[in-house]
């Protein structure tokens, strides 16, 4: 099973650990949706050819070879053709998607995770504690991601691990704010009411019943929240501070692509920039998907933010 | 009112003074401190020493911070560290020209997103519609720097109709006086926000398409393109010209991205050039001053909606 199939099987266990019922209307999208329906399978098909792809077609991703560098597609043993460096077009595809999807997805939930529980937090003790809170994120997200981004990964060098940090923390923002929203509209419920009254903490509340009974949300933000860090991912390796090379990913592709553009090599462009807005539509549509299905009354907020 | 505008200014003075406290941090994040990212990492013990005395850095964080915010007060961002030139000059020379390209690129996304807005709330659930709304989550997914790379490939390369590196003038001006080394940077940092309004435009028109006093008009007798003009536009246009305050950020970013890919001499630029040199007073600078921007334009539209519409001040 591909990372798509256990994000939302993830998901389904959760949520129907939370509400039953709930796993079964975010199936029953996939039936009733056709842009979702469209959008998981495209995410499927794109999962299988990074990830399974390189297994069926391996290709030296790491050796440059400069007596094939430039071939157009349709060279022999080349269907995309090759890099400036002689890589196989189709094989760098493949592993440069693997590490836009990994980043991407990791960076995703974990920012999900943060900004769930500090929204959460904040939105449940309310208070000064919600107002100190909530003007950290109004500064964070006063500072456009791109430049934070920026500036953090000038200051460290990146690799896997350290771009997932940076990017979720910088991420986390969005799902905080929701999620304030939505434990400041529980904290009031019976429910919340009677447990602390049975003698139930702070730490209970949020992780027993106000995250639980806001999943929805938390669900669908986090399809949109994979497809921003996706996105940065592209945005940072354009600018040059990503991964160094040989690794690749579809970003750092696409900004080799621009020395190219006047002597008309456009299959170092189109591919992995096809991959790109191919994988981003495909979790957004999903997402949308999941919030009709959900009714959570969540807009998204402006990316780049 | 007035309450409404110390609370709101009151609240956006402290998120200042967070980014300010941001900005600070980021440069105490340093690899081996500010004076190994000036001095290199060869200098001497005591010339690191001598630095960090004459800089200041050798104080308490918190008696520096109070430095370091007195020295902004007084407009004084530092030097750079390649341009020997202040950062404040910096910013001043390049501001006005990003300023420039984004201020065409909001003027062209206007001009496409709001037609387009309209006819998709007119003939809303037809075919262009539909086809719109498509074209719009693409466009919703697509970077910047694909869309400019293929509009670079296709006007430039293929049609050889624009240049692709931008108007390389000192003045604004003499950007201005180059249009055709505009065009692209421009196209490209606008097709990136039209997706955006036309999605607002739509939403605004059929909104107000449904109100009391367009039934009115209509029982009135008025044609429906006057009803448009007269009484739907100018209600749906309002907020949409506040929505540019909430898209500072974008902009910004868009202006990072375009201006790197073409070249072209903005604030953008120079940010990038600063990353790639690790030239962190102009990193810092330019990051400080688009927080500031971003705080006040939320500032300024949460201010223009409240004298527009007095309900929003007492919900606050």
């Amino acid at each position: 099973m591909t990372a798509a199939g256990s994000v939302n099987a993830s998901a389904s266990v959760s949520a129907a650990a939370a509400t039953p019922g709930l796993a079964r209307r975010a199936l029953s999208v996939f039936t009733r949706d056709k842009p979702a329906l469209t959008g998981a399978v495209v995410l499927v098909a794109l999962m299988a050819f990074c990830f399974l792809g390189p297994l069926i077609r391996p290709t030296d991703q790491t050796h440059t070879d400069l007596s094939r560098a430039n071939l157009p597609p349709g060279s022999p043993g080349h269907p995309l053709g090759t890099t400036d460096l002689g890589y196989d077009m189709l094989g760098r595809l493949m592993t440069g998607g693997q590490t836009s999807l990994e980043v991407g997805l990791a960076a995703g939930l974990l920012a999900t995770l943060i900004g769930t529980v500090y929204g959460a937090v904040a939105g449940y003790f309310g208070g000064w504690l919600d107002a100190a809170m909530m003007r950290i994120t109004d500064a964070v997200l006063a500072i456009p991601a791109l430049f934070l981004l920026v500036v953090v990964a000038t200051i460290v060098t990146p690799s896997k691990a350290v771009l997932i940090l940076i990017i979720a923390s910088v991420a986390w923002l969005s799902p905080a704010r929701l999620l304030r929203g939505e434990a400041l509209a529980l904290r009031g419920r019976d429910y919340v009411h009677a447990m602390r009254l049975m003698g139930g903490g702070g730490a209970r509340a949020v992780f027993r019943h106000i995250v639980p009974n806001a999943i929805g949300t938390v669900i669908v933000n986090a399809t949109f929240q994979i497809a921003d860090a996706i996105l940065y991912v592209a945005y940072l390796s354009f600018l040059g501070l990503s991964i160094p090379p040989p690794a690749a990913d579809w970003g750092s592709m696409l900004s080799t692509g621009i020395t190219y553009t006047q002597v008309g090599y456009w299959w170092l462009i189109f591919p992995p920039g096809i991959a790109v807005v191919l994988v981003v539509a495909a979790f957004t549509f999903i997402g949308d998907g999941l919030r009709d299905a959900f009714d959570a009354r969540l807009q998204r907020l402006g990316r780049n933010g | 009112m007035i309450r409404f505008l110390a609370q709101r200014t009151a609240q956006a003075a402290v998120v200042l003074l967070l980014v300010s406290v941001i900005v600070f941090v980021l440069l105490h994040q340093l690899p081996g401190g500010p004076a190994r990212a000036i001095l290199g990492p060869r200098a001497t013990p005591q010339a690191v020493e001598h630095f960090d005395h004459q800089q200041g850095y050798d104080l308490s964080l918190p008696l520096q911070y109070v430095h370091y915010l007195g020295r902004l007060l007084t407009g004084d961002l530092g030097e750079s560290y390649k341009l020997n030139q202040t950062v404040t000059a910096l910013l001043a020379d390049r501001l006005p020209k990003t300023l420039v390209l984004t201020g065409l690129s909001i003027a062209l996304a206007a001009v496409l997103a709001v037609p387009l807005g309209v006819l998709q709330a007119v003939r809303r659930g037809g075919i262009a519609d539909h086809l719109l709304t498509g074209v719009a989550f693409l466009a919703y997914a697509t970077p910047v720097f694909f869309l400019g790379l293929v509009l670079i490939l296709v006007f430039s390369q293929r049609l050889q109709l624009f240049p692709a590196e931008a108007p390389q003038a000192d003045t604004v001006g003499g950007i201005l006086s180059a249009p055709s080394a505009l065009v692209l940077p421009v196209v490209t940092l606008a097709l990136g926000i039209v997706a955006a309004f036309s999605r607002y435009t739509r939403s605004a028109v059929l909104d107000n398409l449904s109100e009391d006093y367009v039934r009115t008009a209509r029982a009135k007798g008025q044609s429906n393109a006057r009803i448009m003009a007269r009484h739907v536009l100018r209600n749906a246009l309002i907020p949409l010209a506040g929505l540019l305050g909430l898209y500072l950020p974008t902009l910004f970013s868009g202006a990072l991205v375009v201006e790197s890919m073409f070249n072209y001499p903005g604030m953008g630029l120079l940010f990038w050039n600063a990353a790639q040199g690790s030239d962190f007073p102009v990193l810092l600078g330019v990051t400080l001053l688009v927080g500031v921007a971003t705080v006040l334009g939320s500032l300024l539209t949460d201010i223009a909606y409240a004298a527009l519409d007095p309900r929003i001040r007492s919900v606050s």
